[in-house]
Parts: C-alpha cells; sequence; structure tokens
C-alpha cells in the first residue's frame, strides 16, 4: 500500500457505508428493494428457460451453441452437471467435507431407477415400473448410500476423508463392473422416459430432441436451489458453517456435529441421485462405463473453479465443466480437431482460473471474509 | 470365495506383492513428502510418474529398442538399465517441478485456500496425461525386453525372478537413501524444519521456497524410479497408466500415515501383497474394491493411519 505514505491536508472523507455486500454488480444486487431483486431472478429464470432457442439470436447465437454437439442435449448435460454441482455444493462448500467420490451417488441413482425399470433387470417381471414411480425408491437409495459412507467416515478429517470417499466411488463401479446383477460393461437398456404426452398421442419425453428434459433438469435445479438456499439460511446451514470453520470448536459450543455431517452426505447424495435418476431417464441405457473416477473430480473442479460454498458459483461452475468441452468439438484449429485435446485444454484453463481468482470466479462472500480472517492470524510467508 | 487358491498359490502371490509394493511405495512417496511439508495432495504426481513411463521407453528406442528386440546381454543390460533410470528420473523430477512452479506457486503467493491447491492440481494433472493421451493416439506403448525375467530363486513352488528381486532391492535402497538424507543432511534438515512450522522455518532463515522445490523434486525423483520398474514388469505403459496406481500409491502413503516416509514403505509393501491376496480370494477384478474395503477398516481404528502423521512429528 503506497498511499500511506502520501500526507493528505484534509482529513480522511467517511468512508461510505457499505450497506450489504461492497461494490459490483453483486453490491449494487444487494442494495435493490425486493420487487427489483425479484424482477431480475424472474427474467433470469425465463431467460434459462428459453436457451434452447439461443441458436436463432442474430450475430451472438451461433456463437454460443455448440457446434459439434446438439445443443438441446448440450443444454441438458449441463443441468446436470449444474445438479451435481449443487448437490456437491451442500457437502464440500457448506460442510467443509472433502468428498472425491460424489460420482458414486450418481451412480447408485442412476442404478436405483435401472434396476427398478429396465427389462434387463433381475426384478423385471412382466411389467416394468415407471420413472416417476421408480424414482423416489431410487432417491431413498442414494440417501441411505450417503449415510453408509457418512457413518463410518465420520472420524475422519480432510484428507483422509477425500481418499476413503474415492474409495467409496470406485467400489461402486467396481460392484457394478464384475458382479452379474448390475450387468457391467452390458448395462441396462430400456430404461423408460420420463412420463407425459402431447394431444397427438406422441410423447413429451422422445429421443429426437432434448429440450423437454433440459426444462425438466431446469424445474429440478430451481426447487433444489431453493430448498439448499433454505437449509444455508437456517440452523442447519449455520452447524455446517461451524463445523467447516473448526469442528472442535463447534463440538463444545454444542453443535451436534455427527447429525449435521450426516445430514451433509444424506443432502448432497440425494441431490447426486437426482441428477442419476434423470440422466437415466434421458439416456435409457447405463452401463459401468458412464461412473468412471473422473466425473467426480470434474464435478468438484466445477465447483471450487466457479466458488465453494455459493450457489450462484456452483451453477456457472457446474455449467461450465460440461459447456467448454462440448464448445470444443467441432472446432478445428490448424488442421486438427480441437475436440482431441478438448481435456487437455480444460485443465489448462483449470488452472488460468484458478491462478487468476483463486477464491472461484463467484466467490462466496462468508468464506471471503473468512478468508480474509485467517490472513490476518498467520504471518505472511515468503 | 476361493480359499484353496489363496492358499495354493500363497507363495507366489506374496513375492508378486511384494514386486508390486515396491512399486507403490516408490510412487507414494511422492505423494507423503508433499503432503508432509504443504499438506497438500499433488494429485499431479501421477502424471510425473507417467511422463517417467514414457520417457525411457523414448530413450531406449533411441538405442534402437523396441518390444520385439533380443533380450541385450549382461554388460548392455547394465548400460540400459542406468541410462533409463537417469532419464526417468530427469523427466520426472522436471515434470514435477514444472507442475509446482506452474500450479502451486502462484496461488501460494496470492494465499489461496486449501482446495484451489487442488483443483490446480487437477488440472495439471489433466493437462498432462491428455497431452500424451492425444501425442500417443490413446495407444498403449509396448516396453523392450531389457531385462529377461528368469527365476533364480525356488522355494516350494514359488519362483522369484531377478527382476522381482531388483525391484524390491532398489526400492529398499532408494527408501533408505531418502531416509538418510532427509535426517542427515542440512538440506534434509530444511525439509523437516519447514515440515514442522513453515512460519519459524522462514524466520530462522530456511529459504521456503527452495526447500518446496527440492521436496517436488525428490518426489519426482522416486517416481522416475518407480516409473522404470513399472515399465519392466508391466510390460506396456499408457497416457493414464498414472492414474490408476495414482490411486493405489495415495492409498498405501493414507494407510502408512500419510507424511511419513516409513509409512509410505510400509503402506506400499502392504498394499500389494494383501491386493494380490484378495485378487487370488475373489478374482482379480476384485483387486482395487478389496484395497479400499482395507483402507476403510484402518482408518476406522487408526484415523491417522498405521504409522500416524507427519514428516516433522513423527521423528521421521
Amino acid at each position: 500500500m503506497t498511499e500511506v505514505a502520501v500526507t493528505s491536508e484534509k482529513p480522511p472523507a467517511p468512508k461510505k457505508q457499505a450497506s450489504r455486500g461492497g461494490g459490483g454488480v453483486r453490491g449494487w444486487f444487494g442494495r435493490q428493494p425486493v420487487w427489483v431483486r425479484a424482477v431480475v431472478v424472474l427474467a433470469a429464470t425465463a431467460a434459462a428457460f428459453l436457451l434452447p432457442y439461443v441458436g436463432d439470436v442474430p450475430v451472438i447465437g451461433p456463437q454460443i451453441v455448440t457446434n459439434g454437439v446438439d445443443w438441446t442435449s448440450a443444454l441438458f448435460n449441463m443441468s446436470y452437471y449444474v445438479l451435481l454441482a449443487l448437490g456437491l455444493n451442500v457437502v464440500v462448500g457448506y460442510a467443509g467435507l472433502l468428498d472425491l467420490g460424489y460420482v458414486g451417488f450418481f451412480a447408485v441413482g442412476a442404478y436405483g431407477t435401472a434396476l427398478l425399470t429396465s427389462p434387463d433387470s433381475i426384478l423385471y417381471s412382466h411389467t416394468g415400473w415407471a420413472w416417476l414411480a421408480a424414482a423416489p425408491f431410487a432417491l431413498a437409495l442414494t440417501m441411505l448410500a450417503g449415510l453408509i459412507l457418512g457413518w463410518p467416515t465420520l472420524r475422519l478429517r480432510g484428507d483422509y476423508l477425500a481418499i476413503v470417499t474415492l474409495g467409496f466411488a470406485e467400489i461402486i463401479r467396481i460392484v457394478a463392473t464384475s458382479t452379474d446383477t448390475l450387468r457391467g460393461d452390458r448395462g441396462f437398456t430400456s430404461i423408460p422416459h420420463p412420463p407425459g404426452s402431447y394431444s397427438d398421442g406422441s410423447p413429451i419425453f422422445g429421443v429426437r430432441d432434448a429440450t423437454p428434459y433440459f426444462w425438466l433438469g431446469l424445474v429440478v435445479i430451481i426447487l433444489v436451489i431453493l430448498g439448499v438456499r433454505n437449509l444455508d439460511r437456517s440452523r442447519v446451514g449455520r452447524s455446517w458453517l461451524a463445523i467447516r470453520e473448526d469442528e472442535e470448536a463447534a463440538e463444545v459450543m454444542g453443535v451436534r456435529t455427527t447429525k449435521y455431517k450426516l445430514w451433509a452426505f444424506a443432502i448432497g447424495a440425494f441431490i447426486g441421485g437426482l441428477g442419476g435418476v434423470m440422466f437415466a431417464g434421458e439416456q435409457s441405457f447405463i452401463n459401468s462405463q458412464t461412473f468412471v473416477l473422473q466425473f467426480s473430480i470434474l464435478v468438484l473442479a466445477g465447483v471450487v473453479m466457479g466458488g465453494s460454498g455459493n450457489i450462484a458459483g456452483a451453477i456457472l461452475g457446474g455449467a461450465l465443466i460440461s459447456y467448454i468441452p462440448d464448445r470444443l468439438r467441432g472446432i478445428s484449429f490448424g488442421g486438427t480437431d480441437l475436440y482431441e485435446y478438448r481435456f487437455a485444454l480444460f485443465g489448462i484453463v483449470i488452472i488460468v482460473i484458478m491462478i487468476l481468482r483463486p477464491q472461484g470466479l463467484i466467490p462466496s462472500r462468508r468464506r471471503a471474509m473468512e478468508l480474509k480472517d485467517r490472513e490476518k492470524e498467520v504471518a505472511p510467508s515468503e | 470365495m476361493n480359499f484353496s487358491g489363496l492358499i495354493n498359490d500363497f507363495g507366489p502371490l506374496t513375492v508378486t506383492g511384494l514386486a508390486q509394493g515396491a512399486i507403490i511405495a516408490l510412487f507414494a512417496l511422492g505423494y507423503t513428502l508433499v503432503y508432509g511439508v504443504l499438506r497438500l495432495i499433488n494429485f499431479a504426481h501421477s502424471e510425473v510418474f507417467m511422463i517417467g513411463t514414457f520417457a525411457c521407453l523414448i530413450v531406449w528406442g533411441w538405442f534402437g529398442l523396441d518390444q520385439n528386440s533380443a533380450v541385450p546381454s549382461f554388460g548392455g543390460m547394465l548400460v540400459y538399465m542406468v541410462i533409463g533410470l537417469v532419464v526417468a528420473i530427469i523427466a520426472s523430477g522436471l515434470t514435477a517441478l514444472f507442475v509446482e512452479l506452474v500450479a502451486y506457486r502462484p496461488l501460494r503467493q496470492r494465499n489461496a485456500p486449501p482446495l484451489a491447491f487442488l483443483i490446480t492440481a487437477i488440472g495439471a494433472s489433466l493437462a498432462i496425461s491428455e497431452i500424451v493421451g492425444v501425442a500417443t493416439h490413446r495407444n498403449q506403448r509396448g516396453v523392450p525386453p531389457v531385462i529377461s525375467a528368469r527365476t533364480v530363486i525356488t522355494i516350494g513352488d514359488t519362483h522369484i525372478t531377478n527382476l522381482q528381486i531388483l525391484i524390491v532391492v532398489l526400492a529398499l535402497v532408494m527408501m533408505f537413501a531418502l531416509d538418510r538424507f532427509i535426517n542427515g543432511t542440512r538440506l534434509g534438515r530444511g525439509i523437516r524444519a519447514v515440515a514442522q512450522n513453515p512460519d519459524s522455518a522462514a524466520l530462522m532463515g530456511v529459504n521456503k521456497s527452495r526447500v518446496i522445490s527440492l521436496v517436488f523434486l525428490l518426489g519426482g525423483l522416486m517416481a522416475g524410479i518407480a516409473a522404470v520398474m513399472y515399465d519392466l514388469k508391466i510390460g506396456v505403459t499408457r497416457y493414464d497408466a498414472g492414474f490408476m496406481l495414482g490411486i493405489d500409491a495415495f492409498t498405501a502413503a493414507v494407510l502408512g500415515g500419510i507424511g511419513n516416509l516409513r509409512g509410505a514403505l510400509l503402506g506400499g509393501f502392504l498394499l500389494g501383497v494383501l491386493q494380490n491376496y484378495a485378487a487370488g480370494l475373489f478374482g482379480s477384478e476384485w483387486l482395487h474394491a478389496a484395497a479400499f474395503v482395507l483402507l476403510i477398516l484402518i482408518l476406522l481404528f487408526r484415523p491417522t493411519g498405521l504409522l500416524g502423521e507427519s514428516l516433522g512429528r513423527a521423528r521421521a
């Protein structure tokens, strides 16, 4: 800070009172009356629903849509990545439990659906279940899986937790690959689509157009956002904050850490399972190749890149990890298709973003303040 | 469950497991060294290893060796081994330094939150393995038969090859050298000081940046040796060779107590042997699942690994 040396005649101007959240767009947004904020949020939601038609917008539209991938499919992919990022954000961003095996819950949700509905399943008797009927059971199963993972790992901290969660996801994948019941590479076929048909009898959720799936995804995302936001501002959310910052101190202050850590796992698992159920409904085929470990690492990268502990950040991060590779498909550069290099480029993009914005693209304000506090505590290094 | 299989093949499974474990242990040292000093999972370490497996292949290729060439004479074998090791060590060491410089140092200077390091590490790992993947067209590369695996010792049904002995002995020697380096030299004292308390160490005149680079370099050297051993043992390598073995190595480091050098060695051998027993008992597709179940069970009772944590504190 070089300004300290400058002597000024005038007394320093009184600091402008920052009522909410400081400067920038978010500061402005925070200071607006409720109705302005409501209008902005509604407009953004409406814009999200219109995304499948963005290609028709002159000039900018063609720049945005993915050329090598069907745009509506790319949007649906983004929607379940966003869902997973929101769920992982509960576990990692709110409760501070580093989970490297989140794809495990996605897999449990998808396999739960497949087991109940697919004709390949051992549970199938002449009529299968409908997708909608199977969903609640699949979700209950994933929450159970969350508790099963959460219970033995309650004592573990940080990196030990990371390796155990990673192991959990690997075990699920290996079980799916190696047992006959879960059919390994052959997978489950003919998983039914979500219900509903137009007046002429053709199904809403068909195979040709992914737009209805994207809209369904958006509705689910909005419901999840509402739920997670309320949880974060409740007693549960404050307990998560306390656990994240200092688990011992939280325990001493009477926060029931066991209970709330299990809640974080179960809710995170539920949201991941939701992604899996939707994925199974759209693809109508799953096998053990779908649920590789790189997938959960990618989602974690999305959460942290977007801004850990922040819903807007998780949405942006989740959308980006799906959008960037899809957008790179079909672009050729100097004779080679950039799609070949999509993950290499993506890796470099991640590094650059994190170096430029170590707190993530849209940092959580509360976390940013905590970090500033922490900086004061430690002596400057290097 | 195949108990008779396990009992009949107990000797061979143990020997294979020890050789596998030696490679895992050398690999795990890189995780444990960096974790001990920086409290950071160096996710890109698997790529440091992978670069080593390719580097020695490329150099052997320059000497006209490919997977179909004849086994060289004893003298040639020795020369090729030394050249392969040196090149792999240099390549892996440089990769480790490069990762530190590109992915970690800028974040450290900005005082970034711990998770940010994990994500840049993931980014670096993804970028390196994918670039190699594209360059090799995602095919596996065969390793020239630099050493012919011959049985030199037979105990009952158990045949021990010269290669297995070489791997285990080399791992133990390197481990001993590293232990002496950390505990017996001035530079090693610097590493232990930074591991114990980075800020005090800096105040006492330890150059923290240099110590961190040194730690990455040491991890890279060990990974380079592990890479050559892996090439010779498995016979092929691929752009994603580091990923699966990296998970094993990290598991081994946690099993022994991450940040603890001797823990990494113990964890590596234990994991290698037990994985092979599990493969004998349940079939080889369950090898990794068994490793993780074992890890979870051990962590339930000893949440900081078998030998406990930390380079500095555990008098490692």
